[in-house]
Order: structure tokens, then sequence, then C-alpha cells
């Protein structure tokens, strides 16, 4: 009986004891997150460099994006430490940049592999942000990815700077007042689309769809719907597929007896290379449906994309952020650069990357100061030209780049690995722009 | 006899308390300082203890644990959109929830035993997993996930105060969720596991469950209807994962489909194999080596390897960076994978049984010594 009561009391005490240590442990902790909040979160102060966080995917469906992706990040940091032949510094208006780092900061960087996932990109935000001090986020390749991103950085405070997402809810729904995208979008895609389709095909043809299932492929299919609807078109059916599914055949070979006569592929990366090629294997090109030849439609494109899928792309239409080939001062100043590191061309996904870092920074110059808030305010309604897509303007109200988005058809007769795409049209910014409010969604407070 | 096992149990859950909060003065040096990581050991640890009283016990190889997971981390973002962002309700219904599926789950699965037991388990795995994917996507937003809008309702919330400006963040009575306070809840959350494992382990239920690992036709013959454990067994190790789930949406609120992927089942059985099934400490052994590497050697790239080899002369430091670097970054899993082979070839009671063989190596040494001293 005496044992028992001791031990009644021993347990109290444990307990007493376990929750003693933990609210003494605990209360540094507060203290410190007291004193942060008074200036901001990783605020360099009187450091001699800063870090920014490159979080890409390196493995999944669109590693070969990452790669180039990081492979522009490396080149930024490069030139806005001084050193190589400056890239687009030397082209971009009007600029603040002094080739000394971000406000006589030299830059370092860190690197994680976001899986094309959710949970692991945060997990690589969070250690960028919490253990290296990373000022600004920057990455992407997966609309998905980089809204669950961008909802972290709005929590923590840290400016995410989007790589390629091209989902409307980017900068529509789910935008943030952390998070910029210098990347065009679906709703752009369609409306550049829009013109070039009817004078190709028609007003009277059937589509189907296959979407890649998440954020990215739903706004797409959505807007190339409403695009081709305005047009005069049916759409037969739309068919969500999942991502990284490798296999296509069994969402192809309905196709077939569906009754259409284009096919539309909401696809991006790896999953875009194998639902293309299947398609094409199944013999898809070589039909005639209703009198009319069956044509497929690629409505985001990419060089990578298109070294992947070979032979098969040639003669399909697609859009893209920006090419290569583009002849503007701008264009070609980073092609050279670019060229000049790596021994080849970059793609768009390295392009909309190197840009962002680039603007980052020179907002930072701007600014006069690392202070998110400031940054935002230098960012938002930011009107510059030399960076190859023309004219662009940052809109203040959701974030989003506005620029000329590029029409192109997969060659025929190719003159390298890396001559794949011709460009059908350059449509004006003045055609591709919308009402920032269509889309709902909230850019939040700048104190984050 | 029964006080000196209260003793014994009042100790190790001191040490154990005192190892856990201490957590970011003595992970500091290696560079794993950082709350998510420190949330992450934590959560994984709830995880893994719990898989154990399953695995470990009764020796039912469960693949569709991460069921659980994702059960638990739905219920706990739907709980902070609908209900209100203080984390105690979002928990409980997550282990509700959890332990309910779990029982649905288990009452199937555990008709059968063996290696059809681990495939029914993966069957419902992978069905949850393409349920959350694609068929239930107005619940979890599929391949996207599951986040908080400014718009949800949040109606306890809104009973007390107009909505903020921004997303609120998950919050205990005024204490924010994020960062090291985030880190210290799920430690104390740790510890109240550890201890429920504890008593588990010790007490005549678990025995009962050592039974039936060790051989569940004698126990059969002796009277006992399995069964009714069995499936007390899997419940409660389904409501801890069901816990871990809920705190990962605590600390980080979004819930994604791959979260309950199969993978996500195989890493806590390679946990816990990794730092020894049936053992207390093990799987958290094993938790930790994982975790660690999956966050920081991921995180090593060519630069930091220069720099780690900078005081080599150049063109060693070159082919040093060339052969160590297939072992980390993107090739982080080949490291595990090296680590769990050695382990599972020499130590196959996982890394606690190294350190068992280590102690009692040390002490033969320390019995001879003191032999020898007596001799003289």
């Amino acid at each position: 009986m005496d044992n028992k009561n001791k031990n009644n009391i021993s347990r109290r005490d444990f307990v007493k004891t376990s929750a003693t240590v933990a609210a003494v442990s605990a209360v540094p902790m507060f203290f410190t997150k007291g004193a942060y909040a008074k200036d901001f979160t990783n605020n360099p102060g009187r450091a001699g460099s800063v870090t920014l966080g490159f979080n890409v995917p390196q493995t999944g469906s669109y590693s070969d994006e990452g790669a180039d992706e990081l492979r522009a990040y490396k080149l930024a940091v490069k030139h806005l430490n001084g050193e190589g032949d400056g890239g687009l510094m030397n082209t971009m208006k009007p600029m603040n940049l002094k080739g000394n780092g971000i406000l006589g900061k030299k830059v370092t960087y860190v690197t994680g592999d976001t899986q094309t996932k959710s949970d692991a990109a945060r997990a690589s935000a969070k250690r960028m942000i919490e253990k290296d001090g990373a000022l600004m986020i920057s990455g992407g390749s997966s609309s998905g990815v980089a809204i669950a991103v961008q909802g972290l950085a709005q929590e923590a405070g840290v400016i995410f700077m989007a790589g390629l997402t091209h989902s409307n809810d980017t900068t529509g729904k789910d935008k943030r007042r952390y998070g910029f995208r210098h990347f065009f979008n679906a709703k752009m895609s369609g409306s550049a689309l829009g013109p070039v389709l009817k004078e190709e095909m028609g007003t009277d043809r059937n589509a189907y769809h296959l979407t890649a299932d998440y954020t990215w492929g739903w706004t797409q299919e959505q807007s190339i719907k409403e695009t081709t609807e305005a047009l005069g078109w049916n759409t037969t059916a739309t068919v969500k597929t999942p991502v990284g599914a490798g296999d296509f055949s069994q969402f192809i070979t309905p196709i077939l007896n569906s009754g259409a006569d284009t096919l539309i592929l909401n696809h991006y990366g790896k999953d875009m290379i194998n639902s293309l090629t299947q398609a094409v294997q199944f013999g898809l090109r070589d039909k005639a449906v209703n009198g009319k030849q069956f044509e497929i439609i690629v409505p985001l494109y990419s060089r990578l994309m298109a070294q992947g899928a070979g032979e098969n792309l040639k003669g399909i239409l697609g859009t893209t952020n920006w090419d290569w080939q583009l002849q503007d001062e701008g264009s070609k100043a980073f092609v050279k650069s670019f060229g000049q590191e790596y021994g080849f061309p970059p793609s768009m996904a390295a392009h909309t990357c190197y840009v962002q870092t680039l603007l980052y920074a020179n907002a930072v110059e701007n600014a006069g100061t690392f202070y998110p808030p400031e940054v935002i305010r230098q960012l938002e309604g930011f009107k510059f030209d030399g960076m190859g897509n023309g004219a662009t303007e940052y809109r203040a109200e959701d974030h989003q780049c506005f620029k000329d988005v590029l029409v192109v058809r997969g060659k025929q007769n190719p003159s390298s690995q890396f001559d794949l795409l011709d460009i059908v049209k350059e449509v004006p910014r003045s055609q591709v722009e919308y009402d920032a409010s269509i889309f709902g969604g909230e850019l939040g407070p700048y104190k984050a | 006899m029964l006080f000196e096992k209260k003793q014994n149990e009042l100790t190790t859950m001191l040490i154990f308390s005192a190892i856990v909060l201490s957590m970011p003065i003595w992970l500091d040096p290696i560079g794993a300082n950082y709350p998510d990581l420190l949330q992450k050991f934590a959560i994984f640890g709830i995880f893994a203890i719990g898989y154990n009283i399953l695995f470990g016990l009764t020796g039912y190889l469960s693949f569709g644990h991460a069921i659980f997971i994702g059960v638990g981390s739905y219920t706990a973002v739907w709980s902070f959109k609908l209900l209100t962002m203080n984390v105690i309700p979002a928990l409980a219904l997550s282990v509700l929830l959890s332990g309910v599926v779990a029982v649905m789950v288990g009452y199937v699965s555990l008709r059968r035993s063996g290696i059809y037991f681990s495939i029914l388990t993966l069957a419902f795995a992978q069905m949850f997993y393409n349920l959350a994917y694609s068929v239930l996507t107005p619940i979890t937003n599929g391949e996207t996930g599951l986040q908080l809008t400014t718009k949800d309702p949040r109606v306890i919330d809104r009973m007390f105060e107009a909505a903020g400006d921004g997303l609120p963040s998950t919050e205990l009575f005024g204490i924010s969720m994020s960062g090291y306070s985030g880190f210290y809840f799920c430690a104390v959350m740790l510890i109240v596991a550890f201890f429920l494992s504890l008593k588990v382990f010790n007490s005549p239920f678990g025995l009962k469950l050592k039974a039936i690992k060790s051989n569940q036709h004698r126990m059969k013959y002796t009277g006992y209807n399995t069964r009714p454990y069995l499936l007390s067994a899997f419940v409660i190790s389904g409501m801890f994962a069901g816990l871990a789930g809920g705190l990962m949406a605590v600390t980080d609120p979004l819930a994604g489909a791959e979260r309950m992927q199969w993978t996500a089942s195989g890493e806590v059985v390679l946990m816990t194999i990794l730092g020894g099934v049936g053992t207390l400490y093990g799987p958290l052994l094993g938790v930790a080596i994982i975790k660690y590497l999956e966050n920081i050697f991921s995180s090593i790239n060519e630069a930091v390897l220069y720099t780690l080899f900078d005081f080599l002369p150049v063109w060693l430091q070159d082919s040093m960076v060339v052969i160590v670097m297939p072992f980390v970054g993107e090739g982080w899993h080949l490291t595990l994978g090296l680590i769990f082979m050695t382990v599972v070839i020499f130590l196959p009671g996982g890394i606690i049984e190294g350190f068992q063989k280590m102690k009692d190596r040390f002490s033969k040494t320390n019995e001879q010594e003191k032999l020898k001293q007596g001799g003289e």
C-alpha cells in the first residue's frame, strides 16, 4: 500500500518535472522569436553575403526542366557577383544592378530537390529558410509545387520568385503577396493560340483533351476549352491522367473511336513526351476523321520536350514563353552567355528562372533594403525591357508578368538538335491581357 | 519488485524526455537544428513508435500505415478549415477518425496473417491513395493538395473574432505551432506516445502480443482468441499514425496525397528495421537516421563538397568531390541503401543490436579485468 502511494506521487512528480522542463526549455525560443519579429525573416544585417534558395525538381517527370533551371540560377548568381560576361545585365532597362552582389553583399545559394511533390518541396524550402537563412526562394516546374511553396513563403515572410509554373491559379485564385511569376499562364496560351488555330484548322472541329490531373492541367484545359469553344469547336471529352503515368495507351485507345478529330495534350515534361509519342505510334496523326486530317495540339511547349519527343513533334502547334532563336538584344545576350558557360542554348525554363533572379536583385537595389514589403512594392507594377520578351510589366494586382507570347510549331527540317521549333507568330501583349479580377483570390497583407 | 520496475520506468522516461527536449542543443553541431527537421524527427518518431507496437510486438508486417497518416492530415486540415485554427480539436479528430479507419482496414486485413496480411494492407494503401489522388478530389484537392484559404468558414474562430487580413496560422491557445514552439509541442506528444508505448510493452496486453508473434497457434490452443488483441494493436498503431499525420498538418497546414503513397508506408518499415524491430528505442534511431539523410545529405551539392574538401590539394579535392558526389545530393538513397544493407547483413536486430553487442563486449572486458585483479 505504502509502495503504491509512493508510486502515484512519483508519477505525478514525473509529469510535473517534464512539464517544467518543457516550459523552461521553450522559454528562450519564444524570446528569440519575438526578437526576430521586430525586423524580418533572415535579415542579413551586417553579414557580407546573402543566400538565395533554388528549389527545383531534380528527380521525377520534370527533372530535365529542373536541371536547366539550376544552370540558369548558377549563371544568374555569377553575373550578380560580377563574374562572367554579365548576360542580361547588359541589356536590362531600367536597371540598378552593379555587379557587386546585391546591395554590395556577395550572393551565395543553396539548392534543394522538390521531387515534384508539395510535401518534399515545402520541406526543402523550409530547410532553406530555417537552416540556411535564404532571403528569397525561387524555383518550380510544377504549378502544384509552386502554389504550395508560395503559401509557405507568405507564412514565412520570404519572397518567392516562381520559376516555370503555367497554371492560372498561381497568380489567380491562389495568388500571394509574397509570390511573383514572370512566366506566362494557360489563359495567355489560350488567347495566343486561338487565332492561329482558327486560321489553320477552321471553326468546325471536335477536340478531345488529355489533361494532367492537377492544378496546371485543370486550368489549362479550361482556358483552351474556352478558346476553342469560342471558335465554334466541339469538346468531345476531357480525360484526366495521373502525373508521371509513363504509359498512356489506355487513355489513347478510346480517342480512336470517339469521333474526335483533334487531340489536345495538356501534359508537360516527360508526361508529354510519352503521351505524344504513344499517340503518334497509335497512328492518330495519319487518320482522317469526318473528312479532316487528325491534328494534335500541345498548348505548352518547350525545347527540352521537343528534344525528347523528336520526330513526333514535327508540325505540332503550341505556345512558349520564350525561345532561344528570338533575335532581340536581350535574348541574344542570354543565349550567348548561357552557351559559353554550358555549351548549348538555354530552355525557356532556364530563361524565366534567370530573369526572375535578376528581377529580385534589381528590386532589392531599387528598394535599398532587403525588407520584403519594400521589395514587393518595387516589383509591383515594375516595367522593364531588354529581357527577351519585349516590354514587360509586373502587374501589381496579381503579380503576373505581361509580355508577348510565342506561338510555335515543331520544325519539319531541324538543322541541329536544338533547332526544333519554328516561331509561327509573336502574339503582342495586348492580345493576351485579361482582367486581373476574373480568377478571384486575394494577395494578402504586405507584412507576413 | 513492482516498485523497482516503476522506478525504472520513471528514470527511463526522465532520460528520454531530457534527450528529446534538448535535441536543439545536441543536434546543432551536425547541422540538424532547425525547426522543420526537429518537428519531422518528433512526428516520424511517433509514427514509428506506433508502428512498432504492431510490427515489433505481433510481427504483423503492415504496408498500409501511410493510410492513417493521410487520414490524420486531411482531417486536421479540414478541422483548421471548418472549425478552428486551434490544434486540439484537429488532433483529437485526427486520432479518432484514423482509429475508425484502422478498425475497418484491420478488421478485413487481420483475417489473414503473414504475407497475405501484408498484401492486403498494401492493397488498401493503394486504394486509399487513389481515392485521395483522384476519386475524392473535392475532399482532398487531388495532386495539388489541400490548403487553407482566407475564405474558409472556421466557425469556432469566427465566434470570437473577425477574420484577419492574411492566412491564419495554427496555434495552441495563442502559441504559434510553427518554428521551435511547434517542435516542443510535437516533442511533448512524442514523450506521451513513448510513455504509452512503454506501458504497452510492459503490460500483460503487450505480453500477449509478444506471444502472438512467437507462436499464435499455441496461444490459440491455450484458449485465447487472438483476433481482438491483434485488432487492438492494429488500431492503436493506426491511431499513433493518425496523430503523426495530424501533427504534420499542425506544423504545416497542408495535406497532399503523396503522403499516402505506398512508399511512405515502406519508409516506416525501413525505419523500424534499421533501428531494431520490437525494441523500444530502435524505431526512433531509424527515424533519426533516415530523416537526417533525407534532409541534410540530399541538400549537399558540389559547391558544399568543394568547401568541405578545401584543405586538400586541388587534384585530390577534385577527385574526392567526384568520388563522394554520387552518395550525396540526389544520390542520398544510395547511401541509405548501403547503410541498410550493412545493418541487415551484420546486425539483423538493427542498430540497437550493435549497441547491445558493444555493451556486452565492454562489460565482458570489465569482468575479465575484475577477475584478473581478483586473481592477483
